[in-house]
């Protein structure tokens, strides 16, 4: 047996990094994702543009909402003809799962302005998420130009910037079905939620979401298959037994952007 | 330039909005009950795969008829689906799915839409 052993009753808790090192492992981890935001806000801008978004009406999506999966379905809903009720209404949905990331950070910044906390909340995506959240449990506090770092220079300056070049860029494809660009849309539908499924309960209500959309949309109408798939999965898939899926959406930072 | 859809744009941002910011402003309020938190989470899966099979799938004619389809967009779609399962990479997914298209296309085996 070589070494010393450690004094005291129990090993010491490791100390907290200080700043800097924090702060550098920070801007490291978030590298990848501006690589992800940079490429996913182009191939969101091309689908948008091929769905007949202008680059300001495809800018003001990647600025005022601000998500990606809720950006890509609202390209959808426009080709499906959506009531704008309906959109809205869908919107709320998907972007939901943010309660469970704002009421994980919300400890953290009980003790800032209002204001403050206001503002940083627009800005709160899955990678800002996953960023902030990791970063604050190494410091065990809050770090606010962490946040602002995760928020805003990894992911919400490379996907307006991206979305903005994927819109002009691809208004100047005469025919984009030859490039694929077509197929842009339901793939990223697809892989997202493919990046969702996380247990049983969420493959059962993707797969019967899809099932029940495309049955819906022969029988009637697509934009109303899609609603009765996106309301009708879910509750087939609280019906199956088993253990509730894990939180896996918090390190899924390469699948969704923003 | 349209800008019609701004207004949307406005909209879905002020539906997204509370979601962001409610259990920041008024700490305790996110605690709904579990039922309704497993049912939300498993809504954006259950609509992003709607989406992607309608799309894929349905096609309307002129008189906005639907009618099924098959073609080479399944086999697209999958093999997305299939390197994000196996590499969490979204944009390789993408970029794989639209040449594999492209390629068909190009060489005739597919038809252009």
């Amino acid at each position: 047996m070589t070494g010393a052993a450690p004094a005291g009753p129990g090993p010491t808790p490791p100390a907290p990094p200080d700043v800097r090192s924090a702060r550098r492992r920070l801007v490291m981890d978030g590298l990848g994702i501006i690589a992800t935001a940079s490429g996913f806000g182009l191939v969101y801008g091309l689908a948008a543009r091929a769905a007949g978004f202008s680059p300001l009406e495809a800018s003001a999506m990647s600025v005022l909402v601000f998500a990606g999966a809720a950006q890509f379905a609202a390209v959808g809903y426009v080709l499906g003809g959506f009531s704008w009720i309906g959109v809205i209404a869908l919107t709320a949905f998907i972007n939901a799962r943010h309660l469970l990331y704002a009421a994980a950070l919300a400890p953290y910044l009980a003790d800032r302005p209002r204001p403050l906390r206001a503002l940083l909340a627009h800005f709160l995506t899955d990678e800002a998420f996953a960023l902030s959240t990791a970063h604050f449990r190494r410091l065990g506090r809050a770090d606010v130009p962490g946040y602002w770092y995760a928020a805003l220079v990894t992911t919400f300056i490379p996907w307006n910037v991206a979305t903005l070049v994927g819109v002009i860029v691809g208004g100047s494809i005469p025919e984009p079905e030859r490039l694929g660009l077509d197929i842009i849309f339901p793939a990223a539908m697809a892989g997202l939620a493919v990046g969702l499924v996380t247990g049983r309960r969420e493959l059962v209500a993707a797969l019967v979401g899809a099932v029940v959309a495309v049955a819906v949309s022969l029988g009637w109408d697509p934009a109303a298959g899609i609603l009765a798939g996106g309301l009708i999965g879910p509750l087939v898939g609280l019906a199956v037994p088993g253990r509730p899926s894990a939180a896996r959406h918090a390190g899924d930072i390469g699948v969704e952007a923003p | 330039m349209s800008t019609e859809l701004v207004l949307l744009a406005l909209f879905m941002g002020l539906a997204t909005y509370p979601a962001r910011a409610i259990p920041l402003l008024v700490p305790g309020v996110e605690r709904l009950p579990p039922r309704a938190i497993a049912y939300l989470r498993l809504v954006a899966p259950a609509v992003l795969a709607a989406l992607a099979a309608v799309n894929v799938m349905v096609v309307l004619d002129a008189d906005r008829t639907p009618s099924f389809h098959v073609g080479v967009e399944w086999l697209a779609v999958a093999v997305c689906g299939g390197l994000v399962a196996a590499r969490r990479s979204l944009f390789a997914g993408l970029i794989v799915a639209a040449a594999l298209v492209a390629i068909l296309r190009a060489a005739e085996i597919a038809p252009l839409p």
